[in-house]
């Protein structure tokens, strides 16, 4: 080592990020494709070949699983190793357990991939695998609350970043979400009963449901907002006061909010009350973050015009605000009482989670790519700005086709005759959904080919880091 | 207490709460510790990503 780099470079443990970041990619391939497939059975159902396997009930899970635990989860797994390290300048507290976990995480997404469509589950939603998986969950959680906040105490630097704040948040509720919503009895090796019942099976059910939504897909994807959008915009986040306490008010509203998915049902009117209101009030805070995210930009706007990385990362936000504008509004009773069950709450998922999640993490992605492979940029940021118009196409026919078709759902089921009998039968509501279900489908296969395109990008500027490695280069990058 | 007194308590304890935290976020004492940490992460300039632990690539 030379005598011209001033301090001793840390040396930190980018392997394991450099794993979850391919696999990051890949997985956000399958499982979109998986979503692309039944998107197109519920169009033309004699796509699933008549086999168990392939049919849409099996098939659906598969899609769950994959985009959120498999894509999403591993690109928090990446960006929180990666921020964890860089702002508290040490390395992980435990490179074999750190390896544990990736291993360990892909075991459990194998698992998945083959015993959903087998037909293996517990039926609840978001928490479909079956008791032995749930196990190796737990175990793998455990060690990445080890590695993460182990690294957290050997810090060598007084303040832990707010990003970190968001992941540590995010890593310690879903430990107590899945392992509250998971207990049940086994009866076979594949097979275990809840034991949980009735009215409070639903509400244990939905209390862990809409807080991974509010924790895994919202607060982990927010520490990732927080560092990756001022370090592609070159600028601090705009309020580091706001972002504190956007923290704090977002982790203590959002736990209460979960009867907002059981409005109408055997839940205690006031337990629905309480969820109804503790969504409203969340818009607060939900747009406190957005807005600290977006005017981190400000004065510097015109760096939208050229670099897509950061687009992919401020439009992210914009369909953040507009699904947590949205969720708020679904959760007043009298709404959900038109929206419930309907093509509307799809539209809903997918705003939040292919405009914001899967946004934030590709332009996240982006930005780490070649960082983790020893070059400068990106192999070709022309096809970074085709995947960004790709995906926001995409998105755009996902989400107005399922508006469209919810409201039009929504309207046929409550229509009724003067004499008090349903104008509509559930078929011709069916009927009349096909054109916006091939507008979904039309969206996915956009969305999908971008997701290849960004492979093809990540795999070149793979291959020219190694070539550069191997001639003995450093790249130094910022 | 009976249970709507308590959950008028209680409301008012979160709401004291939370004017605390953000008194104390926006207070005049924290700002410098504040702006310093949101400037921290363009810190990091001189390390290097691409050095896998146990075979150090570092030359020149
Ligand atoms: C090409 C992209 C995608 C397509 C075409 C697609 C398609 C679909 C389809 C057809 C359904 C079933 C809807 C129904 O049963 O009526 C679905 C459900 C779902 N998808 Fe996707 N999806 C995509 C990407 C994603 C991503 C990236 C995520 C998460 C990060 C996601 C999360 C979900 C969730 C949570 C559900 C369940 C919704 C509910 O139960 O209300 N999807 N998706
Ligand atoms: C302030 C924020 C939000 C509120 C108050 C909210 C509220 C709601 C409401 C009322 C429903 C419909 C429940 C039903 O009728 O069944 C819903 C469903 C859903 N939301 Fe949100 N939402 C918010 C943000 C988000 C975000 C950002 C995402 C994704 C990243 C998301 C993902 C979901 C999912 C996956 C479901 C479907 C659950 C299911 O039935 O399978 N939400 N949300
Ligand atoms: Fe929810």
């Amino acid at each position: 080592m030379s005598q011209t780099i001033p301090q001793q470079p840390i040396e930190y443990n980018m392997k394991v990020v450099r794993q979850f970041t391919v696999m990051t990619i890949i997985w956000g391939i399958v499982g979109m494709s998986v979503g692309v497939l039944i998107a197109a059975q519920l169009v033309w159902p004699e796509l699933n070949f008549n086999t168990p396997w392939l049919t849409y009930s099996r098939l659906r899970p598969l899609h769950t699983n994959a985009v959120i635990f498999a894509f999403g989860t591993s690109a928090l797994f990446a960006t929180s190793y990666y921020v964890v390290q860089k702002t508290c300048r040490v390395s992980l507290f435990s490179d074999k357990l750190a390896a544990f976990t990736f291993w360990g995480w892909q075991a459990v997404i194998v698992a998945a991939v083959i015993t959903l469509p087998m037909g293996l589950t517990s039926t609840k939603e978001y928490a479909e695998l079956e008791w032995p998986i749930d196990i190796l969950i737990t175990v793998v959680w455990v060690a990445y609350l080890i590695v993460f906040f182990g690294t957290l105490a050997i810090r060598k630097t007084s303040h832990i970043y707010v990003a970190n704040w968001f992941y540590g948040g995010f890593i310690i509720v879903i430990a107590m979400l899945h392992i509250v919503n998971s207990f049940a009895i086994p009866v076979s090796f594949t097979k275990s009963y809840s034991i949980y019942s009735g009215a409070v099976d639903a509400m244990v059910q939905w209390w862990y449901g809409h807080n991974a939504v509010g924790f895994l897909l919202t607060a982990g994807f927010l520490g990732m907002m927080y560092y990756f959008v001022p370090k592609q915009a070159e600028r601090p986040v705009y309020s580091y006061r706001l972002s504190v306490v956007h923290f704090w008010a977002l982790i203590s509203l959002y736990i209460w909010a979960g009867p907002h998915h059981l409005h109408y049902t055997a839940l205690p009117d006031w337990t629905q009350s309480v969820g109804m209101v503790m969504s409203v009030i969340l818009f607060v805070p939900s747009w406190g973050g957005m807005i600290n995210g977006i005017m981190t930009l400000s004065g510097a706007w015109h760096k939208l015009r050229t670099d897509p990385i950061l687009r992919f990362l401020i439009v992210s936000l914009s369909f953040y605000g507009m699904s947590t504008f949205e969720g708020p509004m679904m959760a007043i009773k009298s709404v959900n009482a038109l929206s419930h069950y309907t093509d509307w709450t799809v539209g809903h998922v997918h705003s939040g989670a292919l405009g914001w999640v899967a946004m934030i993490t590709i332009g996240s992605m982006y930005y780490l790519v070649p960082r983790l492979f020893n070059q400068k940029e990106i192999h070709s940021i022309k096809l970074v700005n085709v995947h960004f118009w790709l995906h926001t196409i995409g998105v755009v026919f996902y989400i107005v086709s399922m508006w469209i078709s919810g409201v039009m759902q929504g309207l046929m089921w409550r229509a009724t005759n003067s004499d008090g009998t349903l104008t509509y039968s559930f078929v011709e509501s069916v009927q009349a959904s096909y054109p916006f279900w091939t507008g979904r489908f039309i969206g996915g296969v956009f969305i999908v080919i971008g997701m290849l395109l960004m492979a093809y990008n990540c795999y070149q500027t793979i291959r020219a880091g190694r070539r550069e490695t191997a001639a003995g280069n450093v790249v130094q990058t910022a | 207490m009976d249970y709507g007194t308590w959950r008028g308590v209680f409301s008012l304890i979160i709401l004291a709460i939370f004017i605390a935290i953000v008194a104390w976020a926006f207070s005049r004492r924290t700002k410098k510790q504040f702006d310093d940490a949101a400037n921290s992460i363009f810190e990091d300039e001189s390390s290097i990503d691409n050095s896998d632990k146990p075979e150090s690539k570092k030359d020149e």
